[in-house]
């Protein structure tokens, strides 16, 4: 739908009219008129979903955002904020007859404050320069998306993203403190700071998670955590799924709180297998990577507990790593068995859904159901601490009806997620790609009332328009097809989930 | 409510037909000193809804309340028409293979934390008032020095069902930890004193009572001394869940931080972080009192919300600015979280508290706001928020949600 064929896109009459006042905003080399380089910016990490700009901007300071915004809203012009990306749900897929406002020009670490435990960052800094920046002082930045090399920080505010081990530290919501937005009507406007609680409604924690429609976060204050002390981490090898899945539970009831939980099933395993020769035991049906992290005392107490639940839930073998060479190898497995099941498939579509817990065994018995019933095959790899599955949909792109019926999968898959009173989406967000089933999880008062927010902040619609809220325009869409290794991966850049 | 108090004028009767009881306000029902014409109480979320429609058709001020504990918090209402109470939407869906927990609105705090504590788990917000419902406190949006390890109260709230002031009913969120499908409207409606509406439900993620607690305190010879402490104890990756402050009128100064774990573990941690603090002692579980708000009811409670390498001096000059106002404050609260509350006298008028809570402005960034007036101050000129950034996009918001400004009208940030 969003593709624009063959025919070379021509920039939209009114946008022609604003190019040279952006470029006294931006500068000459702030503006990307010619068409094969605004091409660069036609998808994220969902290519499947594709669109040139009608104009791209790189702004290097807020007063440019603003003055950039100021001008779409006077002329009534939409916007898109991109970051990095890498957002899975095509959130930064630009408007074709829009501004696509980049922030990979806002690099800047502001300021690393030790005494108040904060960071303050430009929006375009990839998220693991903040770690980067905080380490020599023994602090670190808590949520780690796996894109966590590229991924920007203001990317993070917009998907509110979590990583591996949000299943104890939280989402980005939970790190930020303050926040300086360009409104979409090119307000600068400050919420929060390095204080909590700031005065009033909490605008900030509803920013977070708002996917580029309340307009741009230009300034973020973080919060920096300790190091922890100790480390340490188990695999656990079961030979079902469903003994996997009892482990998982059996730790959580036990009162046992992992930095991360996660979980391979054979599929992923003998992927991962074949492409890093990760060394899993053999005859796995399931794996389950099992960290935790605090203070030492605490870690080694919870540490003996979880690796005796692992084994009275039928781990055949349990192996344990203490330092990071260790915990690398534990790791490998796991953090390349994407980029693995993307070798073994010519194609495959990521999904992202959200089951309680409790939930699991029977929604991945269901999954494998779904796969036996329509030949497709499913490997399941996913944070199983928070419930949060990322099941990868294989297909052959070159066999005729193999990707409807892929698509079919995935989508009921998330049926499924919602069955079981759960969410069509823990981490990658609704952009374009979900905003279809929406009204499945939400009804219509529900979507009504959070279109009133939006309102609230954007009257006139500019701000990332048809993303995150359904639109009768986009319904019919069908969720991205990936193929192959995702490029990031590819390059090395990032691992994948 | 017996039956002849019930009364059946044709307003009265408008606001009952979708099921809310409906009686005459009385004096004990003032909020602010403002008596309602009416007080309502819904039976369940869809009565509670044709009884906002109906205050909304007829341009009632409508002021909720739970269990009646904070209704003095915040500026008290410009006008008060109609008090809704929320007592009997109350129920608790416990799903605790999963740690989560869907709760009426209505239901006292305290028979949530006894039914979550037979399975050994807990919603993790220490009891700073007691006899608060469950919505009140979320309205309310005060969080415990506890917050510093597990989050203030909004970041616990995972899902919410609210009324808008039209009577429509939207939820946002869900029912698991990890969900980023939609606005998170919760985050709009903690704190936000009933102001964008009626909250029904609230779905919380919960932890796991903590095997283990320790205590250690020491008594601080000065807020720098303690606040030094706090930092040594953040740093040293001893993972209190808390950090607290107390600072009564007169006398000394506790710093206590709380640690929360395995068994096992405990001691070594707590006598790590006793070495971090001169002349510490360690006790086993959490003090009585725990987390209580400093002061007595009636007093005024400031707020202040610092950066915590201001805390000290903003307990310093909270002291000092009432003292220098002819007055005292009692400050106590997370030193670690950098949030504290100072409780002023009922005597003290409001040239007082407004000298003091502008003389902390001045000196430390963040929030200093008077989130409880004391009951004589009720339509004193107070400065209760200072500048408020955003104001203008919270306006907008109020806006869109109560486009009369029937719910709390002034209660809320800056007046709204
Ligand atoms: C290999 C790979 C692994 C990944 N792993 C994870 C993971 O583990 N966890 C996870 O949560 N996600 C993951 N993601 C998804 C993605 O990396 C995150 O959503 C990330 O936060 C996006 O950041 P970005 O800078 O690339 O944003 P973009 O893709 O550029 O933009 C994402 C959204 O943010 C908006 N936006 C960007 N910048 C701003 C700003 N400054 N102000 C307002 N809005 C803005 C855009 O309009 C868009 O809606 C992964 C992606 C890939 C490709």
């Amino acid at each position: 739908m969003f593709d624009e064929g063959e025919g070379e896109p021509r920039m939209p009459q009114p946008l022609t009219a604003l190019i040279p006042r952006l470029r006294e905003i931006c500068g000459d080399d702030g503006v990307i008129t010619d068409r094969t380089r605004r091409r660069t910016y036609e998808s994220d990490g969902l290519t499947y979903h594709a669109s040139t700009p009608g104009v791209v901007v790189l702004p290097t300071t807020t007063d440019q955002v603003a003055a950039v915004v100021r001008l779409c809203a006077d002329a009534g012009v939409p916007f898109v904020p991109r970051g990095a990306g890498t957002g899975l749900s095509a959130g930064a897929l630009p408007h074709s007859e829009g501004v696509l406002i980049v922030t990979s020009r806002m690099r800047r670490i502001l300021e690393i404050d030790v005494a108040n435990e904060r960071a303050v960052v430009q929006p375009g800094v990839a998220n693991l320069e903040v770690t980067r920046a905080a380490a020599p002082h023994g602090y670190y930045y808590a949520p780690d998306p796996s894109s966590q090399q590229v991924c920007s920080v203001g990317g993070n505010i917009a998907e509110n993203s979590g990583g591996a081990h949000c299943l104890k530290y939280g989402f980005t919501v939970n790190h930020v403190l303050g926040l300086e937005i360009v409104t979409p009507q090119g307000e600068v406007v400050r919420l929060g700071g390095k204080a909590a609680d700031a005065p009033g409604y909490d605008l900030l924690g509803a920013f977070v998670g708002s996917e580029g429609t309340l307009g741009i976060a230009t300034e973020i204050t973080v919060r920096l955590l300790r190091a922890p002390q100790k480390v340490r981490t188990l695999l656990a090898a079961f030979e079902t799924m469903d003994a996997g899945g009892a482990a998982v539970s059996a730790i959580i009831s036990a009162g046992v709180l992992p930095a991360a939980v996660e979980m391979m099933d054979a599929l992923s395993i003998e992927a991962a297998e074949a492409a890093v020769a990760c060394d899993y035991p053999p005859g796995a049906g399931a794996v389950l990577i099992v960290e935790l992290d605090g203070p030492a005392a605490d870690v080694d107490a919870q540490f003996e507990r979880a690796t005796r639940l692992c084994r009275e839930s039928g781990a055949f073998e349990v192996r344990t790593a203490d330092d990071a060479a260790e915990r690398a190898r534990i790791w490998k497995g796991r953090k390349s068995a994407f980029a693995a099941v993307g070798r073994i498939s010519p194609a495959y579509i990521v999904q992202d859904g959200v089951v309680p817990r409790t939930a699991l065994p029977d929604v991945l018995r269901r999954i494998a159901e779904l796969s036996a019933a329509s030949g497709i095959r499913v490997a399941n790899v996913f944070h199983a601490g928070d419930g949060n599955l990322h099941p990868l949909v294989l297909f052959d792109d070159a066999e005729p009806g193999a990707s409807e019926r892929a698509a079919e999968v995935s989508g009921r898959i998330l049926d499924l997620c919602i069955e079981h009173g759960g969410s069509i989406t823990g981490e990658h967000g609704v952009g374009v790609d979900k905003a279809c089933q929406m009204p499945e999880m939400f009804s219509p008062a529900d979507l009504e009332t959070m279109d009133l927010f939006r309102s609230a902040f954007d009257p006139a619609g500019i701000a990332n328009p048809e993303k995150l809220l359904p639109t009768p325009r986009l319904c019919g869409e069908r969720p991205g097809v990936r193929k192959g290794v995702h490029p990031l991966v590819a390059e090395g850049a990032a691992e994948q989930f | 409510m017996t039956q002849d108090e019930t009364i059946t004028t044709p307003l009265a009767e408008e606001l009952g037909a979708g099921g809310a009881q409906v009686r005459e306000g009385t004096p004990g029902d003032a909020v602010g000193g403002r008596v309602p014409r009416y007080v309502a109480r819904p039976p369940d979320t869809a009565a509670a809804q044709a009884l906002l429609a109906a205050a909304h058709r007829r341009g009632l001020a409508t002021v909720v309340r739970g269990n009646g504990t904070a209704s003095d918090w915040g500026a008290p209402p410009r006008r008060c028409d109609l008090v809704l109470e929320t007592a009997a939407l109350t129920g608790i869906e416990h799903a605790a293979g999963d740690l989560v927990v869907r709760v009426g609105a209505g239901t006292p705090l305290a028979d949530l934390q006894a039914e979550l504590a037979a399975s050994g788990q807990r919603l993790t917000l220490d009891p700073l008032v007691a006899g608060g419902t469950v919505g009140g406190a979320v309205a309310t949006g005060l969080s415990g020095p506890r917050r510093l390890l597990h989050g203030p109260l909004r970041d616990l709230i995972i899902g919410m069902t609210a009324v808008r002031a039209d009577g429509v009913a939207a939820s946002s969120g869900g029912r698991v930890v990890k969900n980023v499908a939609g606005y998170d409207l919760g985050k709009l409606h903690t704190g936000a004193l009933g102001t964008l509406g009626l909250i029904t439900s609230v779905t919380f993620r919960l932890h796991p009572l903590p095997e283990a607690l320790r205590t250690v305190s020491a008594g601080a010879p000065n807020p720098e001394t303690a606040q030094r402490w706090t930092h040594a104890v953040l740093g040293s990756g001893a993972v209190p869940a808390a950090v607290e402050l107390d600072w009564p009128e007169t006398g000394p100064l506790t710093l206590r931080v709380l640690l929360e774990g395995a068994e096992g573990g405990i001691d070594a941690r707590a006598r790590a972080v006793a070495e971090l603090m001169e002349g510490s002692g360690i006790s086993e579980g959490a003090p009585a009192q725990w987390g209580a708000l400093p002061g007595a009811a009636g007093d005024t409670l400031l707020k202040a919300a610092v950066p915590i390498g201001q805390v000290a001096e903003a307990a310093r000059l909270l002291h000092e600015a009432a003292q220098d106002q002819g007055t005292t404050a009692a400050v106590a609260g997370s030193a670690g979280a950098g949030v504290l509350l100072a409780a002023l006298p009922a005597s003290a008028g409001a040239a007082s508290v407004n000298g003091v809570v502008r003389r902390v402005r001045a000196a430390v960034e963040g929030g200093v706001t008077v989130a409880r007036p004391a009951p004589a101050l009720a339509d004193a000129e107070l400065d209760l928020w200072g500048e408020v950034p955003g104001l203008e996009l919270m306006r907008a918001v109020k806006l869109r949600f109560d486009p009369r400004g029937l719910l709390a009208p002034g209660r809320g940030p800056g007046g709204i």
